[in-house]
């Protein structure tokens, strides 16, 4: 399908898609075994520019937005979803910066994000706070010139790797969630530690810990926005995060539906390829067909986001719930091509499938990504009436 | 630190064919690539510009396609590119080549070091570097594997020989040849690639670098290259098959039979 890239997307896409050829494809399986963070992908993706490619030309960026995130995403992705999410996640702990961050945030911060040197880490979860991110019990309590941050966020993406933390945390217990607020923690702060490392089911080359605060003292000018705006920053953020996933979803999907094609031309059964049954050749137009639509919606939701609509929860959640769900079902088909070769770590597909997984959890469950489409439908009725 | 860089496009040897009737290479439809050795040495002037500042300027002598080889270069971080192009410049042998290549070096005039990659795979010749530093007069290290330091006038750089490693001061300018231990090739960065995009790469023509008509292309060619064919496939090869002792008896019975 042709999608009209502008000449700059396509040398993105074909440098990310160089960078996972060369520099990701032959530590693929290792890392998936090491479960090590993939800083030499990241290393070349930060001398290649690519960390930069949706942050504005001031702060040393590209210029581009959600959708050029989105096709760096997505070409990592078709190789391994773990190197997708380092990557993704970087810019999801960003965002916040980049949307409510004032100058000398900015200033500070998005420079060394855009050039690589520095990947971030977005901190909302915690053990009692997961679909219901209004449950945060972390504190941030005001001391004078500072906020003394208490509390544990648990599974966050990149968290020891990443230099930039943006973390929510109650400023107002008393008023519960609009008495949250954002705020900007550096790896290196007193009183800020880590958990042990996540042992998980896939994308285990990504880094998931808790985020401990025992005491942290930090300045009240690393503050996001104003006191009780967390929970705002955060639903924007993840607004505009949510079509990244869904290309973590559309490339990995294409990753396995190529794998799944190639082999159903090799594959010998009963005297013939495998690819020569029709069963075989309909699970192929299926999944090829699938990964097409859920890539055509998310690159629509990006678009969508980058032209500066600011109503974009509906399709920004719709883009993430359909290409993430197509992923699980174009992975699944595509270890059954392979039969039980595809169910041995050998071959590539096993660790596809289980990468997929995530994909309908984090940043919001697929269940959750459905109540806020069906609410916002049932906000728009409400609004003709 | 001022490099020029010569490098080659040569068909992707992986999926190049001969035509068994004509004997020749079937070279429509062949990918072209930079010459992977000149690809380190692209890197290694890329790296000595890292450490020690000043530029690199990558020179090839091709056909106008070509062209897209130097902005590949100019994507990975050279400063400058030309293309030495110009139907004058046909069917040039190594000699022919490499007379044309020092024209455009002098053109160009200052620099430090010139870098060319070991040998190229399709010719194969591994005389270009050598030639290029005999004409223009400079010493030259072929097969250079790392290198070491850059001192005030010379450049210390480890050379593999055939059983092992020799580590040698060159005086500077030089010329060294590179192989492909020397490093890793960069892949290229956004920047780079959008301002390899709208570089101007000019074309030089035998008359740009005040070239001797009769020093270069064909009738600058001291060999020719008269048939090209793949040599016949041996059909008399035996896998042999079972316990060692068996298969060394039948080995030595065999060998014996043909002393
Ligand atoms: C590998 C990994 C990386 C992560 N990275 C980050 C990160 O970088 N930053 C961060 O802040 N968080 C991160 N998370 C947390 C992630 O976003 C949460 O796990 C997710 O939001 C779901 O929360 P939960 O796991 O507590 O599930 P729960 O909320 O306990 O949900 C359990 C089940 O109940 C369903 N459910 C819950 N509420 C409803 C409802 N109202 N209606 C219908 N169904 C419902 C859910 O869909 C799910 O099926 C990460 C998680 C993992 C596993
Ligand atoms: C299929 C084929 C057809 C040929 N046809 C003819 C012919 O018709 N007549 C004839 O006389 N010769 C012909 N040649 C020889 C051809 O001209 C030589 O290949 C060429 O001169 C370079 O020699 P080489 O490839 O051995 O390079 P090498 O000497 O092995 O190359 C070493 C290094 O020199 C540099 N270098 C080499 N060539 C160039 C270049 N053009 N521009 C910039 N740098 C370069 C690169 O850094 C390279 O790594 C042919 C060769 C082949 C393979």
């Amino acid at each position: 399908m042709n999608y009209f890239l502008t000449e700059e997307q396509q040398m993105i896409k074909d440098l990310a898609a160089k960078i996972a050829a060369e520099k990701a494809v032959p530590l693929v399986a290792e890392l998936d075994e090491t479960e090590e963070f993939p800083w030499e992908v990241m290393k070349t993706l930060a001398s290649s520019d690519l960390f930069g490619v949706y942050l504005p030309e001031e702060y040393g960026g590209f210029g581009g937005g959600v959708f050029e995130l989105c096709l760096v995403t997505e070409e990592l992705s078709k190789v391994c979803c773990g190197m997708g999410v380092c990557y993704a996640a970087s810019a999801l702990g960003t965002l916040p910066i980049l949307l409510f961050g004032n100058d000398a945030q900015k200033q500070k911060y998005l420079p060394d994000i855009a050039a690589g040197k520095k990947l971030a880490a977005f901190g909302l979860t915690e053990a009692n706070a997961g679909s219901d991110a209004g449950a945060v019990a972390t504190t941030a309590v005001r001391d004078g010139d500072f906020y003394v941050l208490n509390g544990t966020k648990q599974w966050i993406t990149n968290a020891g790797e990443a230099e930039v933390y943006t973390v929510i945390a109650l400023t107002d217990k008393a008023k519960g969630i609009r008495g949250a607020s954002a705020f900007i923690v550096e790896k290196g702060t007193p009183g800020f530690t880590f958990g042990k490392k996540e042992k998980k089911m896939g994308i285990r080359c990504s880094a998931t810990r808790e985020l401990i605060f025992q005491d942290c003292r930090i300045s009240k000018e690393n503050i996001i926005g104003r006191e009780g705006m967390g929970f705002i920053v955060a639903m924007k953020t993840l607004d505009r995060a949510r079509p990244g996933v869904a290309s973590q979803g559309v490339g990995l999907a294409q990753g396995a539906l190529d794998h799944a094609v190639k082999y159903s031309r090799e594959r010998v059964q009963f005297g013939q390829a495998i690819s020569s049954f029709q069963a075989i050749q309909h699970m192929l137009a299926d999944m090829a067909t699938q990964t097409e639509a859920a890539r055509a919606l998310t690159y629509a939701a990006a678009r969508m986001i980058d032209s500066g609509d600011e109503n974009i929860s509906r399709e920004a959640a719709m883009s993430k719930l359909f290409a993430t769900d197509v992923c699980m079902k174009v992975t699944t088909d595509a270890v059954q091509i392979f039969g039980g070769y595809g169910y041995m770590r050998e071959y590539p597909v096993e660790k596809m499938m289980r990468d997929a997984k995530i994909l309908q959890i984090y940043e919001g469950t697929n269940q959750i990504q459905r109540n806020v489409i069906g609410l916002a439908l049932i906000k728009e009725s409400a609004k003709k009436k | 630190m001022n490099i020029i860089v010569c490098i080659k496009q040569v068909p992707d040897t992986g999926s190049v064919k001969i035509d068994p009737t004509t004997n020749t290479l079937i070279r429509s439809g062949v990918p072209s690539i930079i010459n992977p050795f000149d690809m380190n040495a692209v890197e290694a002037g890329l790296s000595l510009k890292d450490t020690y500042g000043g530029s690199v300027h990558v020179i090839t002598m091709g056909p106008p396609q070509a062209d897209e080889a130097l902005r590949n270069t100019i994507a990975m971080g050279a400063d400058n590119a030309c293309l030495l192009s110009d139907r004058a410049f046909a069917g040039a042998d190594t000699l022919a080549t490499s007379y044309t290549l020092s024209m455009a070096v002098k053109k160009i005039g200052d620099f430090d070091i010139i870098l060319c990659g070991k040998q190229a795979i399709d010719g194969d010749t591994a005389q270009v570097g050598p030639e290029l530093a005999e004409i223009l007069g400079l010493p030259q290290m072929t097969n250079v594997s790392k290198l070491i330091e850059v001192k005030e006038t010379t450049i210390v750089v480890e050379q593999e020989l055939e059983d092992g490693c020799e580590i040698v001061e060159v005086e500077r300018p030089c010329l060294l040849t590179v192989t492909k231990q020397v490093n890793n090739p960069r892949i290229p960065s956004l920047k780079n690639s959008m301002r390899a995009k709208k570089a101007e790469i000019p074309v030089w023509k035998a008359a740009d670098i005040n070239a001797d008509e009769a020093r270069i292309g064909l009738k600058g060619s001291a060999t020719q290259v008269v048939k090209i064919f793949e040599p016949p496939k041996r059909t008399d090869r035996r896998i042999l098959q079972g316990d060692v002792e068996e298969m060394v008896t039948e080995l030595v019975t065999e060998l014996r039979k043909r002393l």
